[in-house]
């Protein structure tokens, strides 16, 4: 061989610097952050009459502005804060998954979701009802039984709608951004006065199971058990969504028709099918979300599901639109900010997730970690 | 062919407009001016919608909100400044105000990078502001809302005229006719008051605010929001600055709302969260411009017109309907209940979307 394989020059590929490195977790950050913020928050709260002047006794007026607050003042409220931060953000987390994968996968934007969580909360419900035995057993066994099966049931059912709702509602409007938001805002308004047919227009309140009625108390803080469950079920459902969508070939389908679906398509195979289950599967969790969202409230309406939607999206959007990961990182920093506003200001609760989004929005336009290429 | 067609969407606009331009001497009675002032309002606010929705495409659920400022603007106004018009007109103008800026700053952060983001947006500012409203009740009444007065012209204790003037009940008409001259119950009175006066600002705003929008969508403006609607890329491709203009006619539509929403306080004298803010009424409208048609002005003047009447006519109907199959079956009846009438309205609008996008003016104006 007289030609050299290679040019005589020897490239080499430069390692990214560490900020670049550092970019993608940024948002995985934002959660610790928020956490501590919350905190340095709640101190300063409760440091700040100590910053008026006081009067000595000789007349003078003594400022007191280097006695702050001792940093364990509220440390057990901030606990408490966060636990119920963190449960309320698996909570919308479980909901939004859905919405935010069917869109990613064919661009379809469902504002009937509320739907779902409200008839999954009224199944869960209606089957926690039904066995007042196993509610009221002392045994968390039996509570937990009665739990799963409320949440399977709920599943089930709405999992069977959300294949009905996509067949009948969403199908015929694909592509049309204009007339999907409109039929499913439709679909929607039926299925709340369809969940008034069924069980009758007033709210029903419910009791959790005896078990998961009480309080763990940590370091003075008190911690609801039902909270600590609620975070467990979610983490769980997150990892295993993420699981799917790493380790399987529905996953590789699912990832790569969110980043060029004509692509995948071309290459034979039927995203349709896939999307219908992706359809039915979200669908499945919201109303998982929804018998959470009623026991964690212990009162269910029709209306509660479009009530929650404001929060889902609000996270779908601060998630980055089609994006699992972002949409459970957007969940969890709204679930903390609504709870430690709550606490500071509870006027500002809803307005300071409007503040959240506008600050991502401005920080970074699509969301936190858009999915995808295709827009 | 076309000149006929159109025709008929004409006529039943002008029969519109004229039953309610007569409709304090039509119909008589106190509620039925009421409705009919609600009706102009609504028409309005639809048409204002209609901008958004059917010519440029974008789907906002913040329109209730900005209405609500222009509401809360004269309430606030009303209470704080006194009831003389300078305060009233100042109260409109700053509710209008900040409907506007709201609505570009919403527009400057969601249109500038998705569209559909507008949507989702809107939606949470809008139930965070009437969530707002309802909390701070120092300042906007919180549920109770606010009462307030209005210009002493305007308020019925105002007389114009001491002999009432002359009304028709139709309803007499036929009696009248075959009944033998008896013209007893035929001629009603009515009272030149200040509450005539009212209507009337409401009905004349309407005109002017229907006139406006109406020349707003024939202007090279509204063909180009039509061209954006149409293919956003190619609009962009051909030179137009797709986001300013939608920026535009969202800043436009919230702030003809907000006047909107500012006569309808005039007409209520009364603002409060069920009445000019919420999700249910931003439901009803939605009804409202796509039951009467998208894309046309005058899809609105019937869309509303329609769906006031219904709303009160459908009840009746379902309940009657209700208690004709409530002995032989018992499992539709509860679908008929009159409390679901919102039910039916959404299959219709679900229908509507898919079968006919353009509404029932779309109809008239396809003369089928």
């Amino acid at each position: 061989m007289s030609h050299a394989a290679a040019p005589a020059h020897r490239p080499r590929i430069e390692r990214a610097g560490l900020s670049e490195r550092l970019r993608p977790l940024i948002p995985w950050l934002l959660v610790p952050a928020a956490i501590l913020l919350g905190y340095l928050a709640i101190w300063a709260q409760a440091s700040w009459p100590l910053l008026e002047p006081v009067l000595n006794e000789d007349g003078s007026l003594r400022t007191r502005i280097f006695d702050l607050a001792p940093f364990d003042i509220r440390l057990s409220s901030w606990l408490t804060l966060t636990v119920s931060g963190l449960a309320m953000g698996m909570m919308i987390f479980v909901m939004a998954s859905g919405l935010t994968l069917v869109f990613g996968l064919m661009d379809v934007i469902n504002f009937g979701h509320g739907a779902f969580v409200s008839i999954g909360a009224f199944v869960g419900i209606t089957v926690l009802l039904a066995f007042p035995g196993l509610a009221g057993a002392e045994s968390l066994a039996a509570n937990l039984a009665l739990i799963g099966l409320a949440a399977l049931a709920a599943m089930a059912v709405t999992g069977i709608l959300g294949g009905v709702f996509e067949r009948v509602i969403v199908r015929p409007v694909y592509g049309a951004h204009l007339k999907q938001i409109l039929v499913t805002m439709g679909g929607l308004i039926v299925a709340e006065q369809m969940i008034h047919v069924v069980w009758g227009p007033a709210e029903i309140f419910i009791a959790r199971p005896e078990m998961l009625k009480g309080a763990l108390t940590f370091h003075g803080a008190a911690i609801e058990t039902y909270r600590l469950m609620a975070v467990g079920v979610g983490l769980a459902i997150f990892l295993a969504i993420r699981a799917v969508m790493r380790h399987t070939t529905v996953g590789l389908i699912v990832r790569a028709g969110v980043q060029n679906g004509e692509m995948v398509e071309a290459l034979g195979y039927r995203l349709r099918l896939v999307f219908v289950g992706v359809f039915v599967a979200g669908s499945a969790l919201a109303g998982l979300g929804g018998v959470m969202w009623g026991l964690y409230q212990e009162v269910v309406t029709a209306s509660m599901g479009a009530e929650i939607m404001v929060l889902v999206f609000i996270v779908v959007i601060i998630g980055g639109l089609g994006s699992v990961e972002g949409c459970f990182l957007g969940a969890l920093l709204v679930g903390l900010t609504q709870n430690y506003v709550a606490f500071l200001e509870p006027k500002a609760a809803l307005v300071s997730d409007i503040g959240l989004m506008v600050l991502i929005l401005m920080w970074r336009p699509e969301g936190m970690m858009p999915a995808g290429g295709r827009k | 062919m076309t000149a006929r067609r159109s025709w008929l969407l004409a006529a039943v606009v002008a029969a519109i407009l004229a039953a309610l331009a007569a409709a304090p001497f039509l119909f008589p009675g106190v509620r039925a001016m009421d409705t009919a002032a609600r009706i102009c309002v609504f028409i309005v606010l639809a048409a204002s919608y209609d901008l958004l929705l059917g010519y440029a495409g974008i789907v906002s659920f913040a329109h209730v909100m900005f209405f609500g400022m222009g509401a809360y603007g004269v309430a606030l106004a009303s209470t704080h400044l006194g009831r003389e018009a300078p305060g009233l007109v100042l109260g409109a103008g700053a509710g209008m105000a900040v409907a506007v800026v709201l609505a570009a700053l919403i527009g400057l952060f969601s249109l500038r990078v998705r569209a559909i983001f507008f949507a989702m947006i809107t939606l949470a500012v809008a139930s965070a502001v009437a969530v707002l409203v309802s909390q701070l009740s120092g300042l906007t009444g919180g549920e109770d809302g606010l009462s307030f007065q209005i210009p002493r012209a305007l308020s019925p204790a105002a007389k114009y005229l001491s002999e009432p003037l002359t009304g028709i009940d139709p309803a007499a008409l036929p009696g009248a006719i075959f009944g033998g001259g008896e013209t007893g119950g035929l001629f009603t009175e009515v009272k030149a008051n200040g509450k005539l006066a009212a209507y009337y600002l409401v009905f004349a705003s309407m005109l002017v605010l229907l006139a406006l929008m109406r020349r707003l969508t024939v202007s090279p403006f509204g063909s180009v929001l039509m061209a954006i609607r149409e293919n956003e890329f190619r609009a962009e491709a051909i030179g137009y600055r797709v986001v300013r203009y939608r920026i535009a006619v969202t800043c436009i539509s919230a702030g003809i709302a907000a006047l909107a929403g500012a006569l309808y306080a005039v007409w209520l004298r009364y603002v409060g969260p069920d009445t000019v803010l919420g999700f249910p009424i931003m439901v009803d409208l939605l009804l409202m411009v796509v039951i009467g048609g998208m894309g046309t002005i005058w899809g609105a003047v019937i869309g509303v017109t329609l769906f006031m009447l219904a709303r009160g006519y459908l009840q009746d109907l379902m309940a009657a309907a209700q208690g004709a199959v409530a002995a032989d079956l018992p499992a539709l009846a509860v679908f008929l209940e009159p409390d679901r009438w919102l039910m039916w309205l959404g299959i219709l609008f679900i229908l509507s979307v898919y079968f006919f996008p353009s509404g029932i003016a779309g109809r008239l104006k396809a003369g089928r």
